[in-house]
């Protein structure tokens, strides 16, 4: 156990490293900052000494190196727009990201989760083929337009809620928070929901082939043989088996819901990292543009090392033995 | 005295082609008095399994019991309520199946997996469960039995698994075990072993038995009575010695030749020609006339049942004569 996690440290790290050289390169492949950021009414000197203040004169190796120096103390350069750290830029826009994917993961379990199970353990009523259609339609409408028609339904015609910013926010742990004022909560909503329509998809039809595979195990026909009732065969004997694909989803998945939350959070003005990273884009802010990367490159790999630490947890099988 | 299971004309369909009823159990009738035991035979595919799930109330949709009845001790289970069904399951009719590899649920603990089915039918304390659990667990066996209790299925060898199955089904002493090839799937060492414990168990707690096996030296040893099916029917039915030293059906005959024996020795095996249709391929009549030697044109009807309920034959041929 010890050892498997040890080795899954050390992958973990050269995953990093790797992808500290290809974000490198690829910010530097796409457009030159200069262009964008200085003042074309400069004179030739003046230019010369804005690009030596942002360190952009020197050869490429060496801009790497003196960023990964800066990654081994948390710095990632000044933003070239805002003028402060890029790391501190992004993580003031970090808990609106977060509650708005947690918010968007919680609705697509709490709706995803009990209707697959529905449909996976009758899947010949009718309303089972209805849930299924209409996961179709969560997996193929395009996500921009769920968005503009939610805010055309619910806040142009109908006017039951806005679309449009975090509204009041209230403070917890030192940063700012839509869902802990009422204001707020109206404000999350729409976004989230529209954010979690295709995770709702993903779940209910992960949850739903589970099922199918479970109930025909002979285990679940061995605790009908028991005697068992049908709830617990369902909750305990099918649900904890259930659990082992749908954790694994719901972690994969909430990384790419925070790193893709980017339509949503400009749909609906909400002011996360998604929409900081189009603008900083547009702008060729790289230190902000590769500090998100690698940001993005370490919540993925910690979720994968979280992901396999619930399964030491879930399935016994994979537990002690080192080989899992 | 009435039977303690009484089985007539049962038919257990599963939906073939153009909604056509597959017949896996065609008019099944045989009986059973309390800690008699009833030897199951027959080749794979013919029934017994059906058969065994039918009276557990247990057959795999979209399968159905089409017919007939379950009398057991006296009231029919064939139109039984669920909730009629489920608490005898467990209680007063168990079953072991035959993989043990897959019976257990492989995420729970095995304590947990006997505790469940304590009480599912006894209202009784989580420590007397456990205490029950541990005695059960030892009086098949296992050793260490307070441990075990807190493992895993995967930590238990298949003959340790199947003991914890068999010690599933006498949890609550029960009238009837359906054991359906239990042992099949065993080293022939263990398979031993297993066969003469739990025979002993059944025959200390007046338990009656089910044995369903393809292997009729198995049921020599161990059944009072038996049956033997071929395509869904029981061909020949009797008291263990007059069936298996005078067949009177060609197929119970030709079962029997092909088992290896004493007096055989040297000699070839006697197999049946051909191999058993498929049900959707299931002749008319006789089922078995497109490999019995001794059919005749009248063999295209039916043969119904010559004899009485205790020992009787579907053919219109019967051998007279005892095995050479
Ligand atoms: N779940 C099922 N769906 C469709 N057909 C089935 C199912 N279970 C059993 N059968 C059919 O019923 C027949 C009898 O099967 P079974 O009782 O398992 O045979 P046995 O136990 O004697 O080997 C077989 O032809 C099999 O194909
Ligand atoms: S009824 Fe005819 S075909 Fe069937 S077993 Fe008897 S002799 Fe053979
Ligand atoms: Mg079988």
């Amino acid at each position: 156990m010890t050892t498997s996690l040890i080795r899954r440290l050390i992958q973990a790290g050269f995953v990093i490293f790797a992808m500290t050289l290809i974000v490198f390169l690829g910010v530097n492949v796409i457009g030159n900052p200069v262009d964008i950021l200085i003042n074309p009414d400069l004179n030739q000197a003046e230019r010369l000494k804005v690009i030596e203040s942002l360190g952009l004169d020197r050869p490429i190796w060496q801009q790497y190196l003196s960023f990964l120096h800066g990654l081994t103390q948390g710095d990632f350069g000044d933003s070239f727009v805002y003028s402060r750290p890029a790391l501190d830029v992004i993580l003031e826009r970090l808990p609106a990201t977060l509650e708005l994917a947690l918010c968007a993961m919680l609705i697509a379990i709490v709706i995803g989760l009990p209707l697959g199970l529905y449909a996976g353990l009758h899947p010949n009523r009718l309303s089972s083929r209805v849930i299924m259609t209409g996961s179709i339609l969560g997996f193929s409408l395009p996500t921009f337009w769920v968005g503009l028609m939610f805010i055309l339904l619910f806040a142009v015609q109908l006017g039951w809620l806005p679309s449009n910013g975090r509204g009041e926010t209230a403070e917890l742990f030192g940063a700012r928070w839509s869902f802990l004022t009422t204001d707020g909560l109206l404000h999350l909503f729409l976004p989230a929901l529209n954010l979690a329509l295709f995770k709702t998809s993903l779940i209910l039809r992960l949850t739903r082939a589970g099922v199918q595979e479970v109930v025909s195990q002979e285990y679940v026909k061995f605790a009908r043989a028991k005697g068992l009732r049908e709830n617990r065969i369902i909750l305990v004997h099918i649900l904890k088996n259930l659990m082992i694909p749908v954790v694994t989803i719901i972690g994969l998945e909430f990384g790419s819901l925070i790193a893709f939350s980017v339509v949503t959070e400009s749909i609906f003005g909400w002011p996360g990292m998604g929409k900081l990273i189009i603008d900083s884009i547009n702008l060729l802010d790289r230190p902000v543009i590769v500090a998100y990367l690698m940001m993005m490159v370490v919540l993925f790999v910690s979720l994968n090392f979280i992901i396999d630490l619930c399964y030491t947890l879930l399935d016994p099988r994979v537990r002690l033995d080192g080989k899992g | 005295m009435t039977a303690l299971l009484e089985v007539r004309d049962l038919i257990t369909e599963f939906p073939g082609e153009n909604n056509a009823g597959l017949r896996a159990v065609d008019e099944v009738s045989f009986q059973l008095a309390r800690g008699e035991v009833l030897g199951l035979v027959g080749e794979s595919g013919s029934g017994k399994s059906v058969t065994g799930f039918s009276i557990m109330g247990l057959v795999d949709w979209p399968g159905r019991i089409a017919g007939g009845q379950i009398l057991f001790d006296g009231k029919d289970l064939a139109g039984a309520d669920e909730e009629t069904r489920r608490s005898l399951r467990g209680r007063r009719i168990a079953m072991v199946f035959q993989d043990p590899m897959m019976t257990l649920n492989p995420v729970l603990r095995i304590g947990t997996q006997i505790t469940e089915a304590l009480h599912a039918h006894t209202h009784i304390s989580g420590t007397e469960a456990r205490a029950r659990a541990r005695d059960a667990l030892g009086l098949v066996g296992i050793p260490s039995p307070e441990e075990r209790l807190d493992a895993y299925p995967h930590e238990f060898s298949g003959g340790m698994r199947q003991r914890v199955a068999i010690a599933i089904a006498l949890l609550h002493q029960p009238d009837l075990i359906i054991a359906d090839e239990p042992t099949t799937a065993l080293d022939v060492t263990i398979q031993a072993q297993i066969i003469s414990e739990f025979q002993k168990l059944t025959e200390q707690q007046g338990t009656a038995v089910i044995w369903i096996t393809h292997d009729l030296a198995i049921v020599s040893g161990l059944a009072d009575r038996i049956a033997v099916m071929y395509g869904g029917r029981i061909v020949e039915s009797g008291g263990i010695q007059e069936v298996l030293e005078a067949p009177r059906h060609p197929y119970t005959r030709g079962l029997i030749r092909s088992v290896p024996s004493e007096n055989s020795r040297g000699s070839r095996l006697a197999q049946i020609p051909g191999v058993t249709p498929s049900l959707a391929r299931m002749p008319s009549g006789c089922a078995f006339r497109t490999r019995c030697n001794r059919s005749t044109e009248a063999c295209a009807t039916r043969p119904g049942q010559f004899g009485d309920a205790l020992a009787y034959h579907r053919c219109f041929h019967p051998y007279e004569e005892a095995l050479a």
